[in-house]
């Protein structure tokens, strides 16, 4: 009951979230400079034209004016039109979500993978060269951008030993039997394999870029968590037992450890979603992240104000997910104690 | 069998790229032409909406459908669509001649009734055509046989060159009308030299070579054409093998593949210019002159360009209709001296004032300011550089706002002089923001002049006070490079355009 009054509390504080976040987004790029008629004017507009033109896209009214009207459509569905592409903007932006969420949640499964094992790999090997040398890598993984990672993959796997590829999201001559846009998990429910390598071989790069600083964070905390619990009573009891050193830490040791390393992965994979934005550009990735700087460059005023609504919703989806599954997770949190 | 060690990379790229994921890599017969383009096409319909009247995306439209008037690689016209063209004695009233059998990418007949509907449409406000004021110009179109009417309700004398530039595109009237806007919008229907195959959003176009084109079939059946934004992933594509063809990467890379690849770099119709705003000390005409006199802009162009770019010294390109090459002003630094110290400046004075320009939105666009901002201050001028976005350099433009001195591109397809020294020296234009009036009482006269010879001479002379009194400060044309596959002839065009239909195979 008290995890139902929680869970209601926070999707009241969700709401009131995102009314913040649509305000703020809606007045800030309307005041920031960069007009989007005067960027379509060609060479011999009037007054007249700007005039027409200002009031066709309904930019010639006042902000809290147009601000009421976008709520109005808001409440019925609509999201408005894009300037750029004329298509609804809702449309539009959810017809790219399942592939910024296909790239995410590649990415923090391999960061997950990569991250686990070496953490798993330096609590067995505490205090030799191997940790240290995980260490290591880990403190590159960390200072280095993903973006540029994304650059580094390109040259290593994309021109010089050229295994994946470098643009899109799926080869345009491969014919799609899809009825969704999630691409990849479609074309394993289809058992369309050959699908499912081509589309793989588009999103590996990409999703590695994402992961390698994420799977850095993952491997540290997780190892110090570990090594933390090593110590503690019930793991020496398991050792007097003489169970093996790789049942005591992926058995007893990883299930306590783990807690604190499952509320970072939430909070870091609404950061590995933003972080979509410059790789899907990189890779020319359909997502979007791709689709938010073009809006951005254009000043696709009704398109910003989707995506930027639609992250602030995954991002505070996330973190509600996060938080119930913490709470279910831990015995403390969910006898209430 | 000779191995390098790059060939023996290839080779394993190219072995591991087959077996594992079945990669184009560098083929040796290209079936399909893969294009890496460097943005993304937001919108079909070339004649409404910001997408119609962006210059980087007039090449895809015009590989799916035709201008009115077909635009040579030299920027000429020639016969497209319209066979023939022109005004009748008293330039009351223009007429069109339509060619016969042609057909839509539906199979639908082409006819002039297409044609007609078109011109109207674009020329009603209510459709959003961001050239209405000059579609506008035309009235009740007519059809008479196979040519088309039209009465001149204001006189334009580059209404036909409009016919081979922005939004100049022809649609069909019956598919059009039973889809609707958003229908085409999923299924465009030209009767250009390629159809639309497949169509994602911010990813790709895959184009079918139209077998019934008016102008021949092109060379490659199949063409798509990759949405890669940025330059560094452009660069890798055709590196890899990955695209056959790109087009703007930077001009180092462009030096350092061209060994391995065929590299293209022909002078388009877009400059790089410095706007003076007639405020400040800009009123000054010392410290104008002085401050053109003071640029070398050879050794820019040579120095951070590595040589890709054209010294000019008017808005006008030596393509363009207006271009005089008689209008020369010389790098003379000592002369820049000499103006400022007769306003009172010099080195040890220096006349202060702020630079706006870019960064990163043209080839070295701010490096170029940057030592633009050098030069000046051996002379005695001391600027001050502001970066700005392009957007906001729209907006303060418009609203006649820019700083006294603001770096900017302009591109002119059509090389008219209306359409760069007039749109932007003309006071009243929202792009201008020299508001002298003795230009504007020059230039007045020239937007109805009917006599072509006389209004291309009134241009000239326009261009020639402007660069006299230093109202502008023009600096180079650029050059856009394209690099290829060894198998692919690419034909470049002085627009900018990058056009399928103009590639053959070696």
């Amino acid at each position: 009951m008290q995890l139902f009054r929680a869970f209601l509390l926070r999707l009241a504080t969700t709401a009131v979230t995102l009314i913040g976040v649509a305000v703020i987004v809606f007045v800030v790029i309307r005041v920031v400079p960069g007009n989007p008629i005067a960027m379509m004017l060609p060479p011999g507009a009037t007054e007249a034209d700007i005039a027409r033109l200002t009031a066709q896209y309904g930019l010639d009214k006042s902000i809290p004016a147009q601000f009421l009207i976008w709520c109005q459509g808001v409440v019925q569905g609509d999201f408005g039109t894009s300037i750029t592409s004329n298509q609804p903007v809702l449309r539009l932006v959810l017809g790219r979500l399942p592939a910024t969420l296909e790239l995410s949640i590649m990415a923090l499964v391999i960061a997950v993978v990569i991250g686990g094992a070496i953490a798993l790999t330096g609590t067995r090997n505490r205090g030799t060269k191997v940790e240290a040398a995980l260490d290591v890598g880990n403190g590159m993984a960390l200072s280095v951008p993903d973006f540029l990672w994304g650059l580094v993959l390109i040259l290593i796997f994309g021109v010089l030993w050229p295994v994946f590829h470098i643009s899109g999201r799926v080869t345009p001559s491969l014919e799609l039997p899809f009825t969704t846009d999630f691409y990849l998990f479609e074309s394993v429910l289809r058992l369309r394999f050959d699908l499912w390598a081509d589309i793989v071989s588009h999103m590996f790069m990409p999703a590695l870029a994402l992961a390698i600083p994420l799977a850095a964070i993952i491997g540290q905390l997780l190892k110090q968590s570990l090594k933390e619990t090593m110590h503690l009573d019930y793991v020496t009891l398991a050792r007097t037992k003489g169970y093996g050193e790789n049942h005591v830490i992926t058995r007893e040791a990883l299930p306590n450890a783990i807690l604190p390393t499952l509320t970072l992965v939430g909070v870091q994979f609404t950061f590995l979603i933003g972080g979509t934005v410059i790789i899907e550009r990189l890779f020319s990735y359909e997502g979007l992240g791709n689709m938010a700087i073009d809006a951005v460059i254009n000043r696709d005023l009704p398109l910003i104000q989707g995506i930027v609504i639609l992250f602030a919703a995954i991002f505070t989806a996330v973190n509600l997910i996060v938080d119930l599954s913490y709470a279910l997770l831990n015995p403390r949190l969910r006898h209430g104690q | 069998m000779n191995l390098s060690r790059r060939s023996l990379l290839q080779l394993s790229a190219a072995t591991v790229a087959a077996g594992a994921f079945g990669l184009p890599a560098r083929a040796q017969a290209i079936d399909e032409l893969v294009i890496a383009y460097n943005v993304n096409l937001p919108a079909w319909d070339p004649t409404v909406g910001p997408s119609a009247v962006n210059p980087t995306l007039q090449g895809i439209y015009q590989s799916v459908f035709d201008q009115y008037i077909l635009q040579q690689p030299d920027l000429k016209p020639a016969p497209g669509l319209l066979t023939e063209w022109g005004w009748n004695e008293d330039k009351t009233q223009v007429w069109m001649t339509v060619r016969e059998g042609v057909t839509w990418h539906d199979g639908s007949p082409f006819t002039a009734e297409d044609v007609a509907w078109s011109l109207a449409r674009v020329a009603k406000p209510e459709t959003g055509s961001p050239i209405q004021f000059v579609w506008g110009t035309l009235a009740n179109h007519r059809v008479e046989g196979n040519k088309v009417i039209a009465d001149v309700a204001q006189f334009d004398p580059t209404i036909f060159k409009w016919m081979y530039f922005l939004t100049g595109y022809v649609l069909p009237k019956a598919y059009y009308e039973k889809v609707g806007a958003e229908g085409f919008e999923a299924a465009p229907v030209g009767t250009g030299p390629y159809m639309v195959e497949k169509f994602e959003r911010n990813a790709f176009v895959r184009l079918k070579a139209n077998a019934n084109y008016w102008g021949g079939k092109p060379e490659f059946d199949t063409v798509t054409i990759k949405f890669v934004t940025d330059s560094a992933a452009r660069v890798a594509e055709v590196e890899s093998g990955n695209a056959h063809v790109t087009l703007e990467v930077p001009y180092e890379e462009y030096d350092r593949l061209k060994a391995s690849l065929t590299g293209t770099a022909a002078p388009i119709s877009d400059i790089g210019m410095i706007f003076l705003n007639d405020i400040e000390v800009m009123s000054d005409p010392n410290v104008r002159k002085a401050a053109v006199h003071a640029i070398d802009k050879q050794a820019i162009i040579d120095r951070l360009l590595g040589g890709y770019g054209v010294k000019i010294d008017t808005l006008e390109t030596p393509q363009y209709d207006a271009f005089d090459a008689s209008i020369s002003v010389p790098y003379d630094e000592a002369k820049a001296i000499e103006l400022l110290a007769a306003s009172g400046f010099g080195p040890d004075n220096p006349v202060k004032f702020k630079i706006q320009t870019t960064k990163g939105f043209k080839p070295k666009d701010y490096e170029m300011i940057q030592a633009i901002v050098g030069l000046w201050r051996k002379v005695g001028i001391e600027a001050e550089i502001e970066i700005y976005e392009i957007a906001k350099h729209y907006e303060l433009r418009g609203a006649d706002t820019l700083a006294p001195a603001a770096f900017y591109n302009w591109g002119n397809s059509v090389g008219d002089p209306t359409t760069s020294t007039g749109f932007a020296m003309f006071g009243p234009s929202p792009h201008s923001v020299w508001d002298g009036e003795d230009l504007t009482a020059m230039i007045g006269p020239l937007w109805g002049e009917k006599d072509e010879a006389k209004r291309i001479e009134g241009w000239k002379a326009v261009d020639r006070y402007i660069a006299e009194n230093a109202l502008v400060i023009p600096l180079l044309q650029y050059v856009q490079p394209i690099l290829s596959a060894p198998g692919v002839v690419v034909t470049p065009h002085a627009s900018g355009a990058l056009l399928p239909h103009l590639m053959k195979r070696a």
